[in-house]
């Protein structure tokens, strides 16, 4: 994996200073969702040979949640955002269904994880 | 050349052989398998020859006589988890759904060798795991219990008994000291490869196709069952698949719809320089993730825990080898000065509680073997017996009746380290 990582709110930090905590795909449901969404947003990955994007904290650093992106199999990270940035761009693309209004609302105001 | 009882054509090893091959200038050996171009049928089609995949297919001829089967695999046969792991044999499971399928492991693992006319270097040198508090001890004193009534062996030792064994352990760490240790005597380890080899002979010579360079592209499937698989060797037919991809099980599962309880990640393990005989056991710390043997070379063979992220490389990154260094120098100060000479990673199928998975899919015909996290080494010869019952049969295995795929909606996980649905934490 690459040595250094550019976090975009603290610049090119090197990559013990963060902590990966994995597939930033799957998408919590709302509370009352039909079961079988919930059993699929806890138990099943589409586990990605090749670009991935995954939540990552800058845990050293200036502690936010960042989405990278990176290549599972050669390990070549290729972006990193901050995650409530990801999340605003994900609500406003549309036809992506379940990325709450929300979350993304309170992490424009700069705070909370996405 | 010449025909073994149960074994079909295969010539037989033994320490006659090796002499009088000796004595014939080594020029009369024969491959141990055959190198067969896939046929257009099969009843049978395993996706992956590892040790599991090998197994199964040796198990599928022996045990039930099925021998119109293909095991294909994208690289050489062994290449990959089977040869990438640290060797560790061992049945100390506390759970029920897990220890008496582990329990059934360790016995074929006794009776292998014989069964296989093959050297897979079994060796039963003991498993003991440490550990460094009272909470701990109790910990291990339950799990012990818990192994005995299943019918294996355990021992609790006291600080003075492991002392005895492995006197060179740091037993006065002061954030960690030794108390004590659980013991398996009948655990050990034994030759990564040879066990692929002796499954790969066995099957062969029972007329199992063994289709190396043979990379499963898709699945194909009609009015709900599936019918074959496209590979890169061209379409090959079958009544039954099976998937035992370890590490690849989601892209292979991917191929028929499915997604499943599992993320790959990667596992690195370390060899060090050949040191004259130094730790007879299997020795695994209890403050960290770490285990050590020592090879027969005289190599320290020993590893860690995952990298934590996903990963398809069979590499890892030098934040872990330092960790692992760390722990290992923590539980033997003395080994701080040995070169360590090669490192590997193996790609993990990490299920969501821990445990494997062997059982139908909601595809009929389509059945899985995936999921074994750290495990599966130990667990090849009864995951090769069990698979090779449900392909056969259409019915699980008694002893793998808890590694149903549907138990993560059901709320059955068998959770051995109680992380919850974290695949990496188990």
């Amino acid at each position: 994996m690459a040595s250094l990582i550019t976090c975009p709110h603290c610049g090119v930090r090197p990559k013990e200073e963060f902590t990966i905590r994995g597939d930033a795909g799957p998408v919590r449901p709302a509370p009352e969702a039909k079961f079988a969404a919930w059993d699929a947003y806890v138990h099943l990955r589409d586990n990605v040979r090749g670009v991935m994007k995954e939540h990552w904290q800058h845990s050293g650093g200036c502690r936010r949640w960042l989405v990278v992106e990176r290549d599972t199999f050669n390990h070549a990270v290729h972006s990193v955002v901050d995650a409530a940035e990801f999340a605003q761009a994900s609500a406003a693309k549309p036809g992506r269904k379940a990325a709450p209004a929300k979350p993304a609302k309170a992490a424009s105001k700069g705070r909370g994880k996405a | 050349m010449r025909y073994i009882r149960g074994m079909g054509r295969v010539m037989k090893y033994s320490a006659f052989s090796i002499f009088k091959q000796g004595l014939s200038g080594n020029k009369g050996w024969r491959p141990a398998w055959r190198e067969p171009e896939p046929k257009k049928h099969y009843d049978v089609i395993i996706v992956g020859g590892g040790g599991h995949g090998l197994a199964t297919a040796y198990y599928l001829a022996k045990n039930h006589g099925i021998t119109n089967v293909a095991v294909l695999e994208k690289g050489y046969l062994g290449s990959g988890n089977v040869g990438r792991n640290t060797t560790i044999v061992r049945a100390n499971y506390l759970l029920e759904g897990n220890e008496p399928f582990y329990s059934h492991s360790l016995k074929l693992w006794e009776g292998l060798e014989q069964e296989l006319n093959f050297n897979a270097m079994m060796s039963q040198r003991g498993v003991i795991n440490l550990y460094h508090s009272d909470g701990q001890r109790d910990a291990f004193a339950r799990r012990g219990n818990a192994m005995r009534l299943a019918g294996e062996d355990a021992e609790l030792l006291g600080r003075e008994q492991v002392r005895e064994l492995v006197p060179f352990l740091d037993f006065d760490n002061p954030r960690f000291p030794v108390h004590g240790g659980l013991m398996q005597r009948r655990g050990g380890t034994a030759r990564h490869d040879g066990v692929a080899w002796g499954y790969a002979r066995g099957a062969d010579s029972r007329g199992v196709d063994l289709i190396q360079n043979c990379e499963v592209t898709g699945i194909r499937r009609e009015g709900g069952r599936v019918v074959g698989v496209e590979t890169s060797r061209g379409f090959i037919g079958c009544n039954r698949l099976g998937l035992a991809a370890a590490g690849n099980s989601g892209r292979v599962a991917e191929m028929a719809g499915m997604r499943l309880p599992v993320e790959s990640q990667v596992l690195q393990a370390f060899v060090s320089e050949g040191i004259k005989p130094f730790i007879d056991q299997v020795v695994t710390f209890g403050a960290a993730l770490f285990y050590m043997s020592q090879s027969d070379k005289g190599g320290l063979v020993f590893g860690g825990s995952l990298d934590l992220y996903n990963s398809y490389a069979q590499r890892g990154n030098l934040a872990t080898v330092e960790s692992v260094m760390e722990a290992a120098c923590a539980m033997v100060p003395s080994v701080s000065r040995v070169k360590v000479l090669r490192a590997w990673g193996g790609v993990m199928d990490m299920s969501m509680d821990g445990s494997p998975i062997i059982d139908r899919t909601p595809v009929d015909d389509l059945y899985l073997n995936c999921g074994w996290c750290y495990g599966g080494f130990k667990a090849t010869p009864a995951s090769g017996w069990c698979f090779a019952h449900l392909l056969a049969t259409g019915e699980t295995h008694e002893l793998a009746k808890a590694f149903r795929l549907d138990r993560f909606s059901r709320g059955y996980q068998i959770d051995e380290t109680g992380h919850g649905a974290q695949a990496n934490l188990h």
